[in-house]
């Protein structure tokens, strides 16, 4: 391969730049790689997660309205922050926490791409998650309860099956 | 002139100590992304709305609930000047967007400048934590612990579902972005950083350069971050940020055993040379600099130069940025008076302060 500078000697940088997905291959000589300092000649412009974001968008609202059909729709608004689901598209943020739910039926294909998944499954606020955080634990007690059945261990069942019934109590008092 | 304590000083309190390996991993870095649920997120906010988000968090602190946390000041950022902005900015202590276009913008900063809480950026909150060296996991350790004071005084926008809700989709979830800055001459001199910077995009994980969203690899310095914040949790997040950059700390290291075995004396003398360079240059870009203080670190890393410590090229990583240099000559310059400035403050720092300027060669 020749050095795509200069295109006399051979290219012996290679070079990627990466930047969120989006690569650039540079092939120059050393020569060249000197003569520019350690700058990557040629390199394009910065790439922004947000115009990247917005072009998803706009596809998903194209797809959805389909061709000439966007005037019948009715307008997709947030209530709460007055943000249209076509601003949205446009500038990929979301105006408030309403707006997740006020554009829910569209996110999932979004975040399915963004994410490869479409639900939470870290850290939950302690005071106001308190009631989330039992629900999840009764669901992990459950399957220890299954297990412990599954394996004859009926004194372990039975404490399990204790502290899943606190544990529901507590839920009903929050 | 300005009253700052953090202007003062290019190297932060934190990065004087070494991490664990600090001869590749420079720094670990975690910010936690949280919003209020009964205010418009910061886009849309009014004045007064933004005004209101600011009282409330900046509350949390000057209350003394943070005292655990160490000792923090709150500093408001329209009090700051153009410069003491964009020298935090510098120091990566706050955001390009925050400095620039925040509306009722405010940093809380601890002591030792480890732990930056910023208010009203693109999101209400946003808690960063830096440790030196490769500790990703004590950043995020101290960063939710910090996440659960503030917690205890805000009510979060959270949604069982989709989880911390944040102004753009690719922070929600766990609103966690966890990077580590690692120095890596050695796979770019090999030429093997593109195979491995292409495997780590493809197991979710973002790379770029040094200062700035999108810009090249100034001084072979890449910042290497998850991508994913919805459905994994944050210890797996870390955890797989943890394990790729172990492995590519790993293949830095190969490569610079390589390179003294194959070709020493190329390596010594590039090194030297950029070392020789940097010790009597009267200009110097800022690119060039970058690159030379790159071989400089690889030189001292290697035992070449023994003279030089990480500690000095870190604080002139920092000082000879634009803003720094500008708060250090106390003068406005322009681009080829600050290139003459930054030459003279690199050989002060080489050559100054120890021996005679001569690398132990
Ligand atoms: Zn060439
Ligand atoms: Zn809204």
């Amino acid at each position: 391969m020749y050095c795509q500078e200069c295109g006399k000697k051979p290219a012996t940088l290679h070079f990627t730049k990466i930047v969120n997905g989006e690569k650039t291959e540079f092939h120059i000589c050393e020569s060249c790689a000197r003569e520019k300092g350690e700058g990557i000649p040629g390199a394009p412009n910065s790439f922004s997660i947000h115009s990247l974001l917005s072009g998803l968008l706009d596809f998903e609202h194209m797809g959805s309205s389909g061709v000439g059909g966007a005037a019948k729709q009715p307008v997709l608004r947030c209530e709460d922050c007055g943000l249209t689901y076509t601003q949205f598209s446009k500038i990929g943020r979301f105006g408030c926490s309403s707006c997740y739910q006020a554009f829910a039926d569209k996110l999932d294909p979004l975040l399915k791409r963004v994410h490869s998944s479409t639900i939470h499954s870290g850290k939950i606020p302690k005071r106001s998650g308190g009631q989330i955080q039992c629900k999840r634990e009764i669901e992990q007690l459950r399957r220890d309860l299954q297990a412990k059945i599954e394996h004859e261990d009926f004194e372990s069942a039975a404490e399990l099956r204790d502290r899943i019934r606190e544990l529901e109590r507590k839920i009903a008092d929050l | 002139m300005t009253k700052h304590r953090f202007s003062q000083h290019a190297l932060s309190e934190w990065m004087k100590d070494d991490g664990p390996e600090s001869e590749i991993v420079i720094s670990s870095r975690v910010r936690v992304a949280r919003n209020l649920r009964h205010q418009p997120f910061p886009l849309l906010a009014t004045d007064q709305q933004s005004k209101d988000v600011m009282d409330q968090l900046t509350e949390v602190s000057q209350s003394g609930k943070l005292q655990s946390m160490g000792s923090f000041e709150t500093i408001i950022l329209s009090d700051l000047s153009e410069l003491d902005k964009r020298v935090l900015v510098e120091k990566h202590l706050i955001s390009p967007n925050l400095a620039n276009e925040s509306q009722c913008g405010a940093v809380i900063l601890s002591d030792n400048e480890s732990v930056s809480i910023m208010i009203n950026e693109e999101d209400h909150l946003r808690i960063q934590c830096l440790y030196p060296g490769f500790q990703i996991q004590e950043a995020w350790t101290l960063a939710s612990g910090i996440d659960d004071i503030f917690e205890e005084a805000a009510d979060y926008a959270f949604d069982e579902k989709r989880g911390y809700l944040t102004t753009c989709p690719t922070n929600v979830g766990t609103g966690i972005r966890a990077s580590v800055m690692m120095h890596l001459p050695a796979l770019v001199l090999t030429s093997q950083i593109n195979r491995i910077l292409s495997a780590v995009t493809q197991v979710g994980l973002a790379v770029r350069g040094l200062y700035g969203e999108g810009s090249e690899a100034l001084g072979n310095l890449f910042q290497v971050s998850n991508q994913i914040t919805l459905g994994q949790s944050e210890n797996e997040i870390i955890d797989n940020l943890y394990s790729v950059a172990r492995q590519i700390i790993e293949h830095e290291k190969a490569a610079r055993k390589r390179l003294m075995q194959e070709s020493r004396l190329r390596t010594e003398d590039r090194v030297k040379r950029s070392y020789g360079i940097l010790s009597y240059a009267s200009i110097m870009d800022s690119k060039e600099s970058a690159q030379r203080l790159s071989d400089v670190r690889l030189g001292a890393d290697l035992g070449i130069l023994t003279n030089v410590t990480p500690q000095m090229l870190n604080e002139l990583l920092v000082m000879t940025q634009p803003g720094f240099l500008q708060q250090t000559f106390d003068e406005k310059m322009s681009p080829e008076q600050r290139d003459f400035r930054r030459a003279e403050l690199i050989r002060k720092q080489l050559r100054g302060e120890k021996g005679h300027g001569g690398a132990s060669i």
